[in-house]
């Protein structure tokens, strides 16, 4: 590919001049955030003048903190275990339907990723108001699987468009129902992109604050909640170490990820 | 392995206003092979979809022996296919693409084993059950397919057109092979194929289908020799088909009222071959061709109508003579003149 480039001193200066602006633009906003975490002072200052760890303790000893953490843990992998099931078996639908119902039916599932988050939020409010669901675990969760569906929907539809339908049927001809079809013969083969499915899902809730913000009670506040109102509240480094944990805890699932595809 | 009988009773299925299938009614016989014959769109692998259950008839009726299978499950039906691409599965190799049909059904560990052997064997793959399947040729893929699908002993084996993907000698073998496999077996099999010669040389009756309609069952000769269509005669080989003003008898009597067919290969240069009772075309040479076993000539009528006319290498000593333009008679004897009723020039 990198043929294709002019093959020109001046150019290639630019271009990796150009690459590296970009690239500082993405990282650095992350990266400032680190060393912050490990200032000894009281408030968010760059660069530190003093270090210490007394923010990752002040986040690791509180327990609002620490439940807030365990709430999002817990609601990312929910999450990921019904949107990527139910995006599979939309995806699956979709792609056996083919022409115009398929085309709208597609459209309909990616709204919510369309829609403004805060319109989806109060409206997602309305309704769970209705439930008596709002304040619950379980009404976040219907806003982040509903959040979740068209992320993996957006992976899994090209993985299965390339996916040879003739195999199914072999497998109904030789005997498997619907669940042995697809438990046995396209789950195996769409690994990698289911992969790519639970990660992204458990990311869009992981990373959600605004249907958490109008959802979520004082006790299951998720953590991206509780930062935002901890930053109207009081500025202290703090944030900035729950920050950089997160981060990690990111990086690593995705490395994690990344590498199993790999292999 | 016990085959069962399947009959097809007014079967139609249309996608908006394309009709698939027209009222198609079709008896299969317990063992037989029986191919469904005809152009791309005719609604043969719509049929043979049908019967495997993953196209559901608006009407008509689907039976397995006496079972009405019309609404049953395709998991439930206890037919094997063989498909057109082999649909193996990538993500497991050979022994485990043909045990599948077997750990599916609960069998125990050991006879699944041994009967996965067993099916190899039938195919000749016994040395390759540990191959995966990206590593397979295309006729190995077609064999494991076959094994696959005769594995767990099922009562009736559909085929979608199972050697197009194959080049032309290796069908050849193929079609060899999947016959002995048929008659060792005893199953009923009903085989989709669009090649005219693949289904003469493999079945025991032939459906000639188009338009989602049946247009003639019959035996291969028959079919060949005796087409109740203007399709079925074309669709064949190289026939041709006359108005019958435009045919003299040798006689001197004039030929039928109907249309005639005559096959390219059932003309003669000369008149002896014909015979007394023959039939005889007077028209001017257009083009010649050598095709190394025959030569094909291309007579223009009075008329203006073309006829093809196939001349044996070995009787063509002639035919490299002859020069375009040149006028000239072929003739075909009274048994090879088949007359088609209804059909119009």
């Amino acid at each position: 590919m990198l043929e294709a480039y002019p093959d020109n001193r001046l150019s290639r200066i630019c271009l990796w001049g150009f690459s590296a602006l970009v690239m500082a633009f993405l990282m650095l906003p992350t990266l400032v955030v680190v060393p912050l975490s490990f200032s000894a002072s009281d408030l968010l200052e760059f660069p530190p003048r003093a270090y210490s760890l007394r923010w990752y303790d002040h986040f690791f000893g509180s327990a609002t903190w620490m439940a807030a953490l365990r709430t999002s843990l817990i609601l990312g992998t929910l999450t990921a275990m019904l949107a990527v099931p139910l995006g599979l078996l939309a995806c699956i639908s979709i792609n056996r339907l083919g022409g115009k119902a398929a085309v709208a039916i597609q459209g309909i599932l990616l709204t919510p990723s369309i829609v403004p988050g805060i319109l989806l939020a109060i409206g997602l409010f309305f309704v769970l108001a209705a439930q008596r669901l709002v304040g619950t675990l379980f009404g976040v969760l219907v806003g982040h699987v509903v959040l979740a569906i068209p992320v993996v929907c957006i992976v899994l539809l090209p993985a299965l468009a390339r996916f040879d339908w003739n195999q199914v049927q072999a497998a109904r001809s030789l005997g498997a129902n619907w669940a042995r079809a697809i438990g046995g013969i396209i789950v195996p083969q769409l690994q990698i992109s289911l992969l790519s499915a639970i990660l992204m899902a458990f990311l869009t809730s992981l990373d959600e604050s605004v249907i958490s913000i109008f959802v979520s009670s004082g006790q299951n506040s998720t953590l991206p909640k509780l930062m935002f109102i901890s930053l109207r509240d009081q500025i202290d480094p703090t944030i900035a170490a729950i920050s950089t944990v997160w981060t990690a805890i990111v990086v690593v699932v995705v490395l994690i990820v990344t590498s199993r595809q790999k292999s | 392995m016990k085959s069962l009988a399947i009959t097809i009773d007014s079967v139609r299925k249309t996608y908006g206003t394309y009709i698939a299938l027209d009222d198609v009614s079709l008896d299969i016989k317990a063992g037989e092979f029986l191919t469904l014959l005809g152009p791309s769109g005719s609604g043969k692998t719509t049929l043979l979809m049908a019967l495997a259950g993953f196209v559901r008839p608006d009407s008509g009726k689907l039976l397995l022996g006496d079972q009405d299978i019309t609404r049953l499950a395709p998991n439930k039906r206890d037919i094997g296919i063989v498909f057109q691409n082999y649909a193996l599965f990538p993500h497991m190799n050979v022994l485990a693409n043909v045990e599948y049909p077997l750990v599916l059904r609960k069998a125990p560990r050991a006879e699944v084993r041994k009967r996965a052997f067993e099916a190899l064997a039938r195919v000749k793959l016994e040395d390759l059950s540990e191959r995966n399947i990206a590593a397979l040729s295309g006729g190995q893929r077609q064999r494991v397919a076959l094994a696959r699908a005769i594995v767990f002993e099922p009562r009736v084996m559909l085929m979608d057109e199972p050697l197009s993907a194959l080049d032309k000698n290796l069908r050849e073998t193929m079609q060899y092979e999947i016959r002995r496999l048929h008659d060792d077996l005893g199953i009923t099999t009903i085989y989709v194929t669009h090649d005219q010669r693949e289904a003469l040389i493999m079945s025991d009756r032939i459906v000639v289908m188009n338009s989602g309609r049946i247009q003639q069952i019959d035996t291969p000769q028959r079919i060949y020799n005796h087409p109740s269509t203007r399709f079925v005669a074309e669709f064949m080989g190289e026939a041709n088909i006359i108005a019958p003003g435009l045919v003299r008898r040798i006689d001197g009597v004039d030929a039928s009222p109907e249309a005639l067919m005559i096959r390219a290969e059932s003309f003669h240069l000369d008149a002896k071959l014909a015979g007394r009772d023959g039939v005889a075309l007077e028209g001017t040479l257009r083009a010649k061709a050598f095709r190394g076993e025959n030569w094909l000539l291309t007579l223009v009528l009075d008329g203006g109508q073309e006829v093809l006319v196939c001349i044996p290498a070995a009787l063509a000593s002639g035919c490299a003579e002859l020069a375009t333009g040149q006028s000239m008679t072929a003739f075909a004897s009274a048994a090879k003149v088949h007359a088609i009723p209804g059909a119009r020039t």
